[in-house]
């Protein structure tokens, strides 16, 4: 059922919210590398996909990628961070032997729906 | 605290030229301009200061106006204590980036010379400038004379730059008029400037590499109502810091300045209220009416943002017609800058004198003491007949 629009909640009242007393001022943001918190993988229209056995770790992909999202452990390629890429597809353009392929969004939801 | 008079060095200057020298004692560590008439003399003056390596100011001439603030804003953000000039069309040019300064809290001066907005193209003095910035969230004081162009750029950087602040800041003079007119005034001693200014502690300087910050993020509905609520509340606490950097910058010089001053105030029952350098000519025009027996007084403002919106009400309440002289126009408004807030003054106050807005003096149009006598005359009329007619008269202008 739907809700009153008297029921409604504004964005003012959210308890999670800081008051404006209680945040910097001049929108500064003093608590560095939050970004990590912010995840950007909801905005994806296009899903990279990285095929290990055509890639040769050379990082070219991890230098170019605007949001940091290529994975990797023990300075090899580990794949891709979903949570926050958002989907540019420069990886897929820059990577010199065709490792990364780029599907939409949509189909591999699907597909990993049908995984499930 | 209190600070010890110190005797201040005659001299004789223009406008432009006092303001260059009270550059170069604050030796502000960046300095981004670009020309525009009637400015153009504080950043030419200031730039000989930086040849010749009287101050160790980084100075930076930019390829506009909308490049200069930016520069500033760049500069500020990094943690310098940071300055520029402009007039007329170069504030129009700076618009977008006035509200970054602002609303990213970067106190930053800017000494304005006022000059009128085109079209029809004129480099004279009206407030279109100043005013047409007035709700971009800087502090704003006006000049009355060279002395006051001087003493006001000197306490605007500790104005800006109070914690309680954090506010860009403008004083402005009127182009030509006070700009390029020599008159004497009283320079303090260098190192008295530099005392009364002080050290520079930024909040947030990039430059602090141990404690990284992020400037100018994206702000959506979440926090930016809040971050415009915070801008608000160091506006409303400026209106206190002026009156006591004011206090004390009197201490030093003998010359406080108030966020008002009321001339021949005491049993006025007519007013002229007005800002800018026709304060001195309105003065002029009163002491004359007080001579034939006329209870005329001016009500000067100084401090026009944050507005003193009480001390406003009480200084014109109770009086028999008061005229509000804007020189500049808030097209289809009605009536004008100073006036809307001269009347929203009053109104919250619980007074509801006649009031009577008269637009003078665009585009350098001269004013003299005889045409204020006349508004005097005109307000007096409209109290002894009791017909006020249109609350907006076009003064001294061809009908």
């Amino acid at each position: 059922m739907a809700r009153k629009p008297v029921d409604m909640i504004s964005i003012s009242s959210l308890p999670n919210l800081k008051s404006w007393r209680d945040i910097p001022i001049g929108g500064v943001i003093t608590d560095v590398g939050n970004s990590v918190e912010y995840e950007t993988g909801g905005w994806r229209s296009f899903r990279p996909i990285w095929d290990w056995e055509r890639c040769v770790d050379c990082k070219v992909c991890w230098a170019y990628c605007p949001d940091g999202s290529i994975k990797l452990r023990d300075g090899r390629v580990a794949g891709i961070d979903l949570h926050h890429c958002k989907g540019c597809g420069i990886c897929a353009a820059e990577c010199p032997h065709g490792a990364i392929k780029m599907i939409e969004e949509t189909k591999a939801q699907a597909e990993d729906k049908a995984k499930t | 605290m209190t600070l010890q008079r110190v005797k201040g060095i005659p001299v004789a200057l223009e406008g432009d030229r006092a303001v260059a020298e009270a550059m170069r004692q604050m030796n502000p560590d960046v300095v981004a301009a670009y020309p525009i008439t009637p400015q153009t003399e504080v950043v030419m003056r200031f730039s000989d200061f930086v040849a010749s390596g009287k101050v160790d100011t980084e100075f930076i001439p930019v390829e506009s106006e909308h490049a200069s603030m930016s520069a500033c804003i760049g500069a500020a953000a990094a943690g310098g204590r940071v300055q520029t000039a402009s007039s007329g069309a170069g504030i129009a040019l700076m618009w977008e980036v006035l509200w970054v300064a602002s609303g990213s809290r970067l106190p930053i001066v800017m000494h304005v010379v006022n000059r009128s907005l085109s079209a029809p193209l004129n480099i004279h003095c009206d407030h279109s400038d100043s005013m047409g910035m007035r709700d971009a969230g800087w502090v704003q004081l006006y000049d009355e004379d060279v002395q006051e162009a001087y003493d006001n750029a000197i306490q605007c950087v500790r104005i800006a730059e109070h914690p309680d602040v954090l506010l860009p800041t403008i004083h402005a003079l009127d182009g030509f008029i006070l700009g390029h007119s020599v008159e004497r005034l009283e320079l303090l001693p260098d190192e008295a400037v530099r005392d009364f200014i002080g050290t520079y502690t930024p909040a947030y300087p990039l430059l602090d590499v141990e404690h990284p910050v992020n400037y100018g993020p994206m702000d959506l509905q979440d926090y930016f109502f809040e971050h415009k609520r915070q801008q608000a509340e160091g506006m409303v606490n400026a209106l206190d810091v002026v009156a006591q950097v004011s206090a004390e910058y009197g201490e030093l010089s003998g010359r406080p300045h108030g966020l008002l001053e009321e001339y021949k105030m005491d049993d006025a029952d007519y007013v002229a209220v007005l800002l800018g350098s026709t304060v001195g000519t309105a003065k002029t025009a009163v002491d004359e009416l007080r001579q034939r027996g006329v209870k005329a007084g001016v009500l000067k403002v100084r401090c026009f943002r944050p507005f003193p919106a009480e001390a406003v009400a009480k200084a014109l309440g109770g009086r028999k017609a008061i005229a509000v002289l804007d020189r500049s126009i808030s097209f289809g408004a009605q009536v004008n800058p100073l006036c809307l807030e001269v009347i929203s003054a009053l109104y919250t106050h619980g007074y509801a004198p006649r009031v009577i807005n008269f637009v003078y003096g665009m585009g350098g149009r001269d004013t003299v003491p005889a045409q204020i006598i006349d508004i005097f005359e005109e307000i007096m009329r409209i109290d002894r007949e009791g017909e006020a007619g249109p609350p907006l008269r076009f003064f001294g202008v061809r009908e």
